[in-house]
């Protein structure tokens, strides 16, 4: 590995241009200086510890692992809004297929993540066959679900709620893996913060890393221009629409461990959780540009404020007014930044 | 006259092309020469997109004969065009302006490391060859990580050649490299057509201009409402020969009459 000899024009790219090029700085300073404000105001003393980080990371992470995947489906050019009530689908499906099927927890868990995948490939296939906007299609896919979710639900168990989950095959060690927390000091922390952590890492790599990170920049930035060049466009956003799914098939898994049982109203709601987080992250809205980074970093905004307005003695009623105008104070500076940096000749 | 001498690495012969009761191509006859920058030239409607499409594996050719490297052949898709080695730049379809350059160079190509079907980017290599296979076309960018919508559009497509050569192309097809450039940009684009010849691609230069099709042309192929109806040498043709060849010759002198007229009265 020799350094290779710096062109000497180099020169004139600075740290900070470079910086300011990454699609989530405009999130990270904006995360610092919410997080800031969160403290200062807090009442409790406990926001900027390790108390307050295990609150917050526990509302951050089950938005943070769905939102990664919609940011790559959003940099790829697609949107999914069926991946909020898909939470709720896959938790419903998994509870009845353990309550009233009498299948084992895993078994159960494993054809959940296969209908997910289906759902997926079904949304993927749509989109890509038809042509229509996949805001369209996927819209669709959701109003489909939730009837779904709640109808079935009644006529299996007479109520909105699945429960007896608790008594299946290998709940205890399902929990362990998806479900249980762990102590940091004093502190505990959910087990949804690893996966996290490691499906941010896995998902940067894929993205920056890979051959498959490279067509899903090409398949959103231009998908004729990299038709031409010989990537599989289709391939991309299908794999990209069944991972989407699959990653919130998970989320839904977790909290029906973790709570037992399954509303059948779940989710829904939450996609439009999952695009702010893309969307504060960096992620453009007409696909081409984004980063993982940026999607948990825009989940991990939502945490701040899901735990610091209670924390503030403020009314929590305003959580959903402050995301609103952090998604457009956010999209708007990014913009600004993205142009600057790229030095764009208009 | 060297160039007659060497076989044609591909050939049309009375290649005809229609879409239902609509002729969009009749008895059109092209050689094509390694080294050699081929142009066509027509105007607007003459056929030039349909000749592409032929040339590119898009569209099947309805009659007559297409061979490459001396055996008859046909392209079932664009594709299978490129794995014998015909690659076709699009006008405004071939980059991704949001890429980088290197990303953008090797897209659909990407090199990779350790285990191929794991598909991970040798980014260290790509960007080294990027780099210097621009270089050796000429191209001298400061950075190959900047977004390629950060250069011109010239430069754009000059990298877009790059790349063609680069991945082997036998012969590489311009579609109206310089139609949406202005003077200098298509100046840059004109020079790597030259620098490709020099690295011995049979280049189809497809275009309406003239002028630039003789700066750099050594044989010239003129369309006309799906005919060829001309054809030059370099060495015998003048520009004005190529202008009034693709206005329709006499229909150019009674427009500039007509002008004039105008203008004095």
């Amino acid at each position: 590995m020799t350094t290779p000899k710096l062109d000497e024009r180099m020169g004139r790219v600075s740290f900070f241009t470079t910086a300011l090029r990454r699609p989530e700085f405009g999130a990270l300073i904006g995360a610092l200086v919410i997080f800031t404000v969160f403290a200062l105001v807090d009442t409790t003393g406990q926001f900027a510890q390790l108390q307050g980080a295990a609150g917050w990371t526990k509302f951050a992470a089950p938005v943070g692992i769905v939102s990664i995947f919609v940011a790559l489906l959003m940099i790829a050019g697609e949107f999914d809004l069926s991946s909020g009530v898909m939470v709720g689908t896959a938790g419903l499906l998994m509870g009845n297929l353990v309550s009233e099927v009498g299948m084992g927890v895993w078994e159960s868990m494993l054809v959940t993540m296969m209908f997910a995948a289906i759902v997926g490939l079904i949304n993927g296939i749509l989109v890509i066959r038809t042509g229509l906007p996949s805001f369209i299609v996927t819209l669709a896919t959701f109003f489909v679900l939730k009837g779904v979710n709640l109808a079935v639900t009644k006529m299996l168990t007479g109520t909105v709620r699945v429960d007896g989950v608790d008594e299946g095959a290998g709940f205890e060690e399902a929990r362990l893996w998806f479900a249980t927390k762990i102590d940091v000091g004093t502190a505990s922390f959910q087990i949804s913060v690893v996966w996290w952590i490691g499906f941010t890492i896995f998902a940067t790599w894929l993205l920056t890393r890979t051959t498959f990170g490279n067509w899903i920049f090409a398949s959103g930035g231009d998908p004729n221009a990299a038709r031409n060049a010989g990537v599989p466009v289709a391939r991309t956003k299908i794999t990209l629409f069944v991972l989407t799914s699959m990653s919130a098939a998970l989320v839904g898994v977790m909290v029906l461990l973790e709570l037992r049982g399954m509303q059948a109203g779940q989710g829904v709601g939450q996609e439009f959780y999952y695009i702010i987080a893309a969307a504060v992250g960096g992620t453009l809205l007409t696909g081409g540009a984004g980063s993982a980074i940026g999607a948990s970093i825009g989940a991990a905004i939502m945490g701040f404020a899901a735990i610091g307005i209670p924390y503030a003695l403020w009314d929590q009623d305003w959580v959903s007014t402050f995301l609103g105008v952090i998604l457009f104070l956010a999209v708007f500076v990014n913009t600004i930044l993205a142009k600057r940096a790229s030095g764009a000749r208009k | 006259m060297s160039a007659k001498k060497v076989a044609p690495m591909l050939e049309l012969k009375k290649v005809g092309k229609s879409f239902g009761n609509v002729v969009a191509l009749r008895d059109v006859d092209l050689e094509v020469y390694p080294g050699q920058v081929t142009c066509v030239l027509g105007d607007n409607g003459a056929g030039k997109s349909t000749l592409i499409k032929i040339l590119s594996g898009v569209h099947k050719a309805s009659e007559g004969e297409f061979t490459l490297n001396g055996e008859v052949t046909s392209f079932n898709s664009p594709r299978d065009a490129m794995a014998k080695g015909i690659a076709t730049v699009f006008q405004d379809l071939a980059t991704v302006p949001l890429m980088s350059v290197w990303r953008n160079f090797f897209l659909g190509n990407e090199p990779t490391k350790w285990w191929p079907w794991l598909g991970i980017l040798d980014t260290k290599k790509a960007k080294a060859i990027a780099k210097a296979e621009l270089l050796n076309m000429g191209i001298d960018l400061r950075d190959t990580n900047q977004a390629i919508g950060t250069l011109s559009g010239g430069e754009r497509q000059a990298v877009a050649i790059a790349r063609a050569v680069y991945f082997g192309a036998n012969v590489l097809i311009l579609d109206e490299p310089t139609s949406a450039l202005g003077v200098r940009q298509s100046g840059i684009v004109l020079k790597y057509i030259l620098a490709a010849r020099e690295r011995g691609v049979a280049v189809i230069f497809i275009t309406h201009n003239p002028h630039h099709a003789h700066l750099v042309g050594d044989h010239f192929f003129l369309l006309n409402r799906g005919r060829m109806t001309a054809r030059f040498q370099r060495e015998t043709v003048h520009l004005d020969d190529l202008i009034q060849a693709m206005a329709g010759g006499a229909e150019l002198d009674t427009l500039t009459h007509e002008i004039s007229v105008i203008r004095e009265g």
